[in-house]
């Protein structure tokens, strides 16, 4: 009994049982259930991805047809929550920043709306607001027929938003790509300022040089696809607006109140993690002469970051999975696709199945990038 | 809805196993789990007192009018059009009562087994009046509202791919924010069975400002269901549909079934359990079809109730008349 006596022994032994139970009892659910299918006669395993859908998506970013397969329609749900979940949470830390900074504004009005804004939109259950954002599109706004338009090219009604838009030309759809080629050069702007000022003492201009980069780009290659001036106008067809971009009341409502229900969560987040920077830092920034904005944006946000982004992290987490809730309103988003898929094919374990999988990939890979970026802010001691 | 999504699942995965002798079950616990609508007028609708109303409720009522002889001892359980299968899958409902359409695929793949059919419907479309849509080849390009998870859903596509139109669907999980998306002008058009656009058509405040299309799009048989693998139970709930038409048929109503007890008729003589047997074979009472009649009422009476002339949906029989009065309703003979 020597083996039992070491206490490392004991520890090992315990940890061998608890992970013994835990196979042996989800062995069992797989078991069961799988008998239980087959009893039923109820299908199983996923041969269904391949078949034909047979239904029709409401708006999907790649192109979606009922006689495409199951797949392609979970794939184009899938998209449609990213799409849903990577613009919410740049807008929602965008503007859980501002709220955040301006709630400790010495200003009393800007800091007490600050509050006021947080208080209110946190304690409303998120559902009843994208109802409430809902119900502003089909109860304020007017038919398509007569549409708001309140200057040319943009139209409100109760079927959303047209906007105009650049017409489908390859330069137009180049147009991102260039984007995000300036941002790249935004940083190797900032890495020679950066540079030149450890060595001579004068940082060199970043903002001008990328706007420069980007109007040149964007010019020359507009002079070698021809000119290109042709927009696409949203113009009444119909039943509907065709042309231009169309947001619909569902990506809308649910964008803005995930947005604003996020956003103030992540302004609560800033505002302690600035008040957590000590005040002695305000102190010394000012004796060297900075001014208060300077003393924010150089001394006191680097340090607050800190303490503010693995909160935010699970914010942006929050923002996508509360994403699901689009069911509510009818915007096609991956578990709305899923749960259609599920009750046409009635495989419900392998779909539940496929929406934890999805969710969980789409978390932990959120979680991965931004606890990189959160690497590279915190303290690094020398 | 998510919730009740993961608890159908986790249902599926430890309940299940148990799935024969629903009957004894049902017995035993005292009363029907009966699957229902959340709300279709006609069909399955809670009143002013919250009782539940309607021809896919009496159908439960027959049962255990049936089982009981108390067409009281029912439990009703509102469910989308999304939760429904799980639901009957996972033994939370024993029947799922609730305009549900037969076809190949539920039939097989998702494990259920369908009663005779009790409402033989179509999907139609309404719209509004001041749109001047005449015709639903008209609808290229239109907003159609319809409810998620549903034939409808599929036989929507089906319908502009063939016509080669272009679809812009909107789907809830609902069928009261698809009603309301469309009157709230959201669609351009609402599509579900002809019945259900009837039932939402007379609860709108101005039905003159809307109309339903004639294009009857699909065939939808409606019908009971219950799971794989409990054949007793079936049988039950398909002569339960069948003696209420063979009632009809018989010309046996509420009002007058206790004016048989002397009958020499013995057709009728079977069917009230004068003649002992058919209780017996289905694990019944022998007045079983007695009680349901006596409670419930036979076809005609429930039909005329709930969706007819006695009704706001003023609906006609057509072809859920009885096979010798111009319809396709027809009972196998109870013998």
């Amino acid at each position: 009994m020597n083996f039992l006596k070491s206490e490392k022994n004991r520890e090992y032994l315990w940890q061998v049982l608890f992970t013994l139970s835990i196979i042996a009892f989800f062995t069992f659910i797989l078991r069961n259930t799988q008998s239980a299918l087959d009893k039923q006669g109820i299908a199983s395993g996923f041969s269904f991805l391949s078949q034909e859908a047979g239904f029709e998506i409401g708006e999907s970013i790649i192109d979606f047809f009922s006689d495409d397969t199951y797949q392609l329609a979970l794939l184009s749900g899938f998209l449609n929550t990213v799409k849903v979940a990577f613009i919410g949470n740049i807008l929602a830390l965008a503007l859980g920043f501002i709220v955040g900074v301006t709630s400790l504004s010495d200003n009393y009005l800007v800091a007490k709306l600050s509050k006021f804004y947080v208080e209110s939109i946190r304690n409303i259950p998120l559902i009843l607001q994208l109802f409430f954002w809902y119900s502003i599109f089909t109860e304020v706004f007017p038919s398509v027929r007569s549409a708001l338009n309140p200057i040319g090219g943009v139209y409100l009604s109760n079927r959303g938003l047209y906007l105009v838009s650049f017409s489908d030309h390859w330069f137009f759809n180049i147009l991102p790509l260039i984007g995000i080629l300036s941002v790249v050069a935004f940083f190797f702007f900032k890495k020679r300022s950066i540079k030149s000022l450890e060595r001579t003492g004068v940082a060199r201009k970043i903002f001008l040089p990328t706007l420069l980069f980007f109007i040149l780009v964007s010019f020359a290659l507009w002079l070698v696809a021809g000119l290109p001036r042709e927009l696409s106008w949203p113009t009444l067809a119909g039943f509907n607006f065709e042309g231009g971009v169309h947001l619909s009341p569902e990506f809308s409502s649910l964008l803005i109140g995930l947005v604003l229900y996020t956003s103030a969560f992540n302004a609560e987040i800033v505002r302690a993690g600035i008040l957590s920077v000590d005040h002695g830092q305000w102190e010394a920034a000012s004796s060297l002469g900075l001014n208060k904005n300077q003393t924010l944006s150089l001394i006191v946000i680097p340090q607050a970051l800190r303490v503010a982004i693995p909160p935010l992290i699970s914010q942006v987490l929050n923002l996508t999975k509360n994403s699901s809730l689009a069911v509510a309103i009818g915007y096609p988003d991956f578990v709305s696709v899923a749960n259609t898929s599920l009750n046409i094919t009635g495989q419900a374990v392998e779909l539940v199945l496929l929406i934890m999988l999805v969710y969980l990939s789409i978390s932990l890979s959120t979680s991965l990038v931004m606890n990189i970026y959160n690497r590279s802010v915190t303290l690094k001691e020398r | 809805m998510r919730t009740n999504i993961l608890i159908s699942f986790s249902m599926l995965c430890f309940v299940f196993a148990a799935n024969a002798g629903t009957l004894d079950k049902i017995k035993k616990k005292g009363h029907v789990s009966c699957g229902v609508s959340q709300g279709l007028a006609g069909f399955s609708a809670p009143d002013g007192l919250g009782v539940w109303n309607g021809i896919d409720v009496d159908i439960c009522r027959a049962l255990a009018a049936a089982i009981f002889k108390d067409p009281k001892k029912v439990k009703f359980v509102s469910l989308s059009a999304q939760q429904r299968f799980t639901a009957l899958q996972s033994g939370e409902i024993d029947i799922l009562s609730r305009n549900t359409t037969n076809t190949l695929s539920r039939d097989t793949s998702l494990g259920l087994n369908f009663a005779p059919v009790i409402y033989y419907d179509g999907q139609g479309f309404m719209v509004r009046k001041k749109d001047g849509i005449k015709s639903a080849k008209d609808l290229s390009g239109a907003s159609v509202c319809t409810q998620q998870g549903t034939t409808t859903e599929l036989n929507l596509a089906d319908y502009f791919r063939a016509n080669r139109m272009k679809l812009k669907p909107v789907v809830f999980e609902s069928n009261d924010e698809v009603t309301q998306a469309f009157l709230k002008g959201r669609c351009d058009a609402l599509t579900t069975d002809a019945s259900g656009l009837a039932s939402e058509r007379s609860k709108v405040k101005n039905p003159n400002d809307y109309i339903i299309l004639p294009e009857i799009i699909s065939k939808e048989p409606l019908a009971p269901a219950v799971r794989h693998g409990d054949d007793k139970w079936l049988d039950v709930v398909t002569w339960t549909v069948n003696a209420l038409l063979t009632a009809e048929e018989l010309g046996i109503s509420s009002k007058n079934i206790d004016s048989f007890k002397k009958t020499r008729d013995p057709k009728i003589a079977r069917f009230i359990g004068k003649t002992i047997g058919n209780g017996k074979a289905l694990g019944l009472d022998e007045k079983w079809a007695y009680y349901i009649i006596k409670t419930v009422g036979n076809y005609s009476e429930i039909f005329e109730r709930h969706v007819g002339k006695d009704s706001p949906l003023k609906l006609e029989r057509g072809l859920n008349a009885l096979w010798n009065k111009g319809g396709i309703m027809y009972s196998s003979p109870m013998r």
